[in-house]
């Protein structure tokens, strides 16, 4: 027997397709490094820009390194980035958002100003800003997209505990004498469990653009850490006499964003489908 | 209606004061001195304290912290900026300078993207869940997800270095412009085909489109003529909204191109950590970003008569 949501999901085939290609894209980051022969960081300079080949199935780049071998072990470094950063700005933003929402009045109105500061900072300014306050690095590109990932999931918590904490069962929960905490975390936050995850997932997407952005900035990863928006900076420079080395990392960036963006997409008619048809 | 406008205008205030306030205080949070870390190492190999100290009182550093944040605002508003660490020009002149290129580069990609994305739109909505749907979704798809970084390299490839047709670095004349344009109109098109996909889907099953039909009215009529007008609305806000942040995203195409815009200032002001010149272009780009969308907000009352003027 399959729940209604899994059957629903399973309907779209672009999201399945995109289901695959993460769950491909996660036993990369796990299991792939075990796999690979080479080392991503082992140079090797006679062999270095060479194009795709049976021994170097993606070529090599500027310093010998086998592209593959680091596109796989840059699977763990960008999708860990993604992951630590949306997780934990993704818990700020539900305490904010459930603040907010339940409490209302000051609360809100304070929490509420800093919602729109954050979203002042247009786009990936908002992420050079931190990068810029606290340096670069791995940690800091992680905190840039945990505070990046804050006022969307925010926002959108905020709505949702508005829409239901006037419902009847959170007045019982209040007579029965229930706590704050204990509506919060067992009546509020189960419902907007579904919004969460949507909202996640399509962060994630967002989160490996922002981190390979700052990284092909030279803000965040640093060399020679295999990721994948740092192969791309160092691409560019041999773009004329060994275009490969850009194009597997670029093609493999735009996979996985699209894959979460499927997949977030099919999650939100699986789960909604008052939303189908519309989006 | 005015006072609709007024009251829009006013609710910037408190925004962009709290913006103006953390980028002030951005430079007070790093760690280290900004003095000590200019003149820390001199030619003798060290500052002393009293050195260190005069040229604290110099910049005014060992003011309050208000006191501090309004002659920074306030020289802020004089044009008095400041002079940049890195290129020794005053910051004012470098913004003023560069300001022209981002502007045109966001201004491009926001009409290209426009243009494209709303027809994309209409398509998608008009042949929905046909091929023609599936086909702009799935471009559209591609264009939110591909790195606008990467995309400017493979036009690069292809334009520049396979069919050498058009300039790759710079932005000396209207050829330079197409390749970066393209880039950023790319990623605009993505989001304003979808959002006007959905609303003109929202609006097609409205009872007075199907009184249209019923009066034979043709096709092409009733799309262009009644349901794009009302759905205009959300896409007005997306293309606002895209136009932000392409002031903002022209820093990864202006660093690709080589193009001297504020964006690739704001880069490498960070590279060289240059903390007035970041201070006062973070400001600048964040205050156009929330200035655009209130006036898209105001346009979007002036264009749609159900919004109330509360």
């Amino acid at each position: 027997m399959k729940s209604p949501i899994v059957r629903r999901f399973l309907k779209r085939k672009v999201s399945v397709v995109g289901l695959v290609i993460l769950v491909i894209f996660f036993l990369m980051a796990t299991i792939g490094p075990f796999l690979c022969q080479n080392d991503p960081l082992e140079q090797d300079t006679p062999n270095k820009n060479l194009g795709p080949s049976l021994e170097h199935w993606f070529g090599t780049d500027y310093l010998g390194r086998d592209t593959f071998t680091r596109i796989v072990y840059g699977a763990r470094v960008s999708l860990s980035i993604s992951f630590a950063g949306v997780l934990s700005g993704c818990f700020i933003g539900i305490i904010m958002g459930v603040c907010a929402g339940y409490f209302g009045g000051v609360t809100d109105a304070v929490i509420s100003r800093v919602i729109d500061v954050l979203l002042a900072f247009p786009g990936l300014l908002l992420a050079i800003v931190i990068v810029a306050i606290l340096g670069n690095g791995t940690q800091n590109t992680i905190i840039a997209i945990a505070v990046f990932a804050i006022p969307s999931i925010a926002r959108m918590v905020r709505g949702v505990v508005i829409g239901n904490k006037n419902a009847q069962y959170i007045g019982a929960a209040k007579v029965m004498g229930e706590s704050h905490l204990r509506i919060i975390v067992t009546h509020i936050i189960p419902n907007s469990v579904s919004q969460i995850i949507v909202n996640v997932t399509l962060n994630l997407g967002t989160a490996i653009l922002t981190s390979s952005s700052l990284s092909f900035l030279g803000m965040g990863v640093q060399p020679p850490s295999p990721e994948w928006g740092a192969m791309l900076n160092k691409a560019k420079e041999v773009l004329r006499a060994s275009p490969w080395q850009a194009v597997f990392p670029g093609l493999v960036i735009t996979l996985v964003v699209m894959s979460f963006s499927l997949v977030g997409d099919g999650l939100r008619d699986a789960l909604d489908p008052k939303l189908k048809n519309v989006s | 209606m005015l006072g609709y406008v007024i009251k829009r205008l006013l609710q910037l205030i408190p925004t962009l004061l709290l913006v103006s306030i953390i980028v002030f205080l951005m430079v007070r949070i790093i760690p280290g001195d900004p003095i000590t870390l200019l003149y820390g190492v001199s030619e003798s190999g060290g500052t002393s304290e009293e050195y260190i100290d005069a040229m604290r009182d110099k910049y005014g550093l060992n003011d309050p912290l208000i006191v501090q944040y309004f002659r920074w605002i306030g020289g802020f508003f004089r044009g008095d900026m400041g002079t940049s660490l890195l290129t020794h020009k005053t910051i004012a002149k470098e913004l003023t300078n560069r300001y022209q290129y981002t502007i045109i580069l966001a201004l491009g990609g926001t009409v290209v993207g426009s243009i494209v994305g709303v027809i994309f739109g209409i398509i998608a909505a008009a042949c929905h869940n046909k091929l023609g749907d599936n086909v702009v979704m799935v471009i559209s798809m591609i264009a939110v997800s591909i790195p606008s970084f990467f995309f400017a390299m493979l036009l690069m490839l292809l334009f520049c270095l396979h069919l050498k047709l058009l300039p790759s670095l710079g932005l000396k004349s209207w050829r330079h412009a197409i390749l970066p344009i393209a880039t950023l109109g790319l990623g605009a098109v993505g989001m304003i085909a979808r959002t006007t996909r959905s609303s003109m889907l929202d609006v097609i099953n409205q009872d007075y489109i199907r009184t249209a039909k019923a009066y034979g009215t043709s096709r092409f009529q009733i799309i262009t003529k009644y349901a794009f007008k009302n759905a205009l609305i959300p896409v007005l806000t997306a293309i606002g909204l895209r136009f932000g942040s392409l002031l903002a995203g022209a820093a990864l195409v202006e660093t690709i191109f080589t193009i001297p815009g504020i964006g690739s200032f704001l880069v490498s002001s960070v590279n060289g950590r240059d903390y007035p010149a970041i201070q006062s272009t973070v400001l600048v780009l964040a205050a156009s970003f929330v200035i655009v969308n209130t006036l898209v907000d105001v346009v979007y009352a002036l264009v749609d008569p159900r919004v109330k003027f509360e």
